[in-house]
């Protein structure tokens, strides 16, 4: 019955899309796919330019962007995430220093002649600070911040550095900016999936003397990496499609060299349809090495982790 | 072994001290005004009404739960002192959960292994022997590479004792450790305890099984709104309890 239904779903579907490519078919738009298998040894044989190497160019780019973003944004995100579930003091006690008076914050306090200083209040809110400011920043206005603002206030040799004699300065700033951005999503889901362990794994964690690295280390990130693998998926393919917006600021990636093939072409709806199904394939290609991953580190008979 | 000094003032010489110790959670009072003295080889069972404190009570002995007033002292090292290595106190005291609290994501033999090898240091073949040893002892050794999701409740809590009893430690800390088992695993793992007691180790053990409590106890403390009412032998807590509270929540508790 429920299949029955999901087939029905499906065909009305492709109807629907069938239908709207009828109504391209309207507007006598002459259908040319062959100019995307053109190369340039066929350019005799009435093609108007090398768009296949376009698109893989585009592609690789965009592969880049995303891959490199996502080196800075996991480990980076990783990090944030772990600070933000800092809500334990550490305490650092400050040596060979008589405190005249005593005050107690949640930050800095002293007693008994000692200044201690508690270190996870300052990392906690550091990462609080930059996982708001870094979700909450249109990517759009993040990217143009870095590559027309960040200059700016740096010194004059540095900022022409930046702007210039630096290799590939779209490439980098897109890379930096996706990154950055994009560990503010991860930081969250690597907080909420340590959050989401009982506080009693803690417990017994402590209780058998591993010490608080110890007890991240070997207890809460093994599981929380596990249970966040399907939502960490959906934010590496989220890396992906946020690398089109790179081409605001002149990287000639996937999305870029599509509207290229359009200007020089005029065969924009082909350039595109190929775009999709590239962007389609990449995406498709990394879910399922996740569902991959995630079916090898799955933990024997606990089914609330189990794939499916 | 510690430089710590001891601040009680009182030292009793038990191992486990607790001298007026007060806790909060923000304004609420969870204890108040709490002290007592275990010795070497006592096993006190702690029993009271729900949200009496009794958890709270034993979670402040190895400093899992921070306390704002007064002092414990374990084995002479005061558990309250900032310059405590708390997770070198830990080490030395067993714990187990009312929950089991395995670690999911890795095998029994692993979760019996872990702290041997990462706190006590201990190589990879003597960690193993010892975890063998164990679970021969809690009688589980053919299910050593099993996930604990894998064992049943009374087997996760019997793996839960082998994993604190690898530690070596002086003392073992029981939170209501049958409380989340089938009736018909709750002797299983009351076995296990009662031998560790029979051994002589060191106990204290929050729970509701005053049979367990009547057999292997030597002393019950009986706790009600964060204050130890009763502190006394077992005779005396079954024979005669002193409060109306106790009377009444024995009441209630055996006639079940």
């Amino acid at each position: 019955m429920a299949k029955m239904r999901g087939a029905l779903r499906v065909g009305l579907s492709v109807a629907v899309l069938l239908g709207l490519t009828g109504c391209a078919g309207d507007f006598r738009y002459n259908w040319n796919w062959s100019i995307l298998a053109c190369t340039s040894e066929n350019i005799d044989a009435g093609c108007i330019g090398p768009y296949f190497f376009w698109i893989l160019e585009g592609l690789s780019w965009t592969i880049a962007v995303a891959s490199a973003a996502w080196v800075i944004a996991f480990p980076l995100g990783s990090v944030f995430g772990i600070l933000r579930t800092f809500d334990k003091p550490i305490l650092v006690v400050v040596p060979f220093v008589k405190s005249p008076i005593y005050f107690r914050t949640r930050a800095i306090g002293t007693s008994k002649g000692i200044i201690w200083v508690n270190v996870a209040w300052f990392l906690h809110g550091f990462a609080n600070v930059y996982v708001t400011i870094f979700r909450n920043v249109p990517l759009l206005v993040q990217l143009f911040l870095w590559y027309f603002v960040f200059p700016e206030l740096l010194s004059d040799e540095a900022g022409m550095w930046v702007k210039r004699e630096m290799p590939l300065p779209e490439f980098w700033t897109a890379v930096v900016c996706l990154g950055l951005y994009s560990a503010s999503r991860v930081a969250e889901q690597v907080r909420a999936g340590i959050n989401s362990i009982s506080r009693g794994q803690q417990y017994a964690a402590m209780a058998i003397g591993l010490t608080p690295v110890q007890v991240y280390r070997y207890v809460l990130l093994p599981v929380a990496f596990r249970i966040i693998i399907p939502p960490l998926t959906s934010d590496f393919l989220g890396v992906f499609k946020n690398s089109s917006l790179a081409l605001t600021i002149g990287v000639l990636e996937l999305t870029a060299m599509t509207r290229q093939i359009e200007e020089y072409s005029y065969q924009g709806f082909e350039a595109f349809t190929a775009a999709t199904v590239l962007y389609i394939g990449v995406t498709a290609i990394v879910m399922v090495a996740m569902r991959v991953v995630e079916g090898r580190v799955r933990i024997p008979g606990m089914i609330s982790l189990e794939a499916k | 072994m510690n430089e710590t000094k001891d601040t009680t003032g009182t030292d009793g010489g038990g191992m486990i001290e607790m001298n007026h110790v007060g806790k909060w959670y923000g304004e609420f009072q969870v204890l108040s005004n709490c002290s007592t003295s275990v010795n070497k080889g006592d096993v006190v069972v702690i029993c009271g009404p729900s949200g009496s404190g009794k958890s709270t009570l034993i979670k402040v002995i190895n400093g899992l739960e921070p306390f704002q007033e007064g002092t414990i002292t374990f084995n002479g090292v005061s558990v309250g002192d900032r310059t405590t290595n708390l997770s070198k106190l830990r080490s030395q005291i067993g714990m187990v959960f009312q929950n089991f609290e395995l670690f999911p994501h890795i095998s029994i033999i692993e979760n019996i292994k872990l702290a041997q090898m990462k706190v006590l240091g201990r190589e990879d073949d003597e960690a193993r022997n010892r975890s063998m040893e164990l679970l021969e002892r809690v009688g589980l050794s053919d299910q050593r590479d099993k996930f604990p999701a894998q064992l049943s409740g009374g087997q996760q809590q019997r793996v839960a004792i082998a994993r604190g009893l690898a530690m070596d430690p002086i003392a073992m800390l029981f939170d209501e450790p049958t409380s989340a088992l089938d009736p018909e695993m709750i002797n299983e793992v009351l076995d296990v305890m009662t031998e560790l007691a029979n051994d002589g180790m060191t106990m204290m053990v929050v729970s509701h099984e005053m049979g367990f409590a009547k057999r292997v106890a030597d002393r019950v403390i009986f706790m009600d709104e964060g204050y130890i009412v009763e502190d006394c032998s077992k005779d005396d807590f079954f024979g005669t309890p002193r409060g109306d509270r106790a009377q009444l929540f024995l009441s209630k508790i055996l006639t079940h």
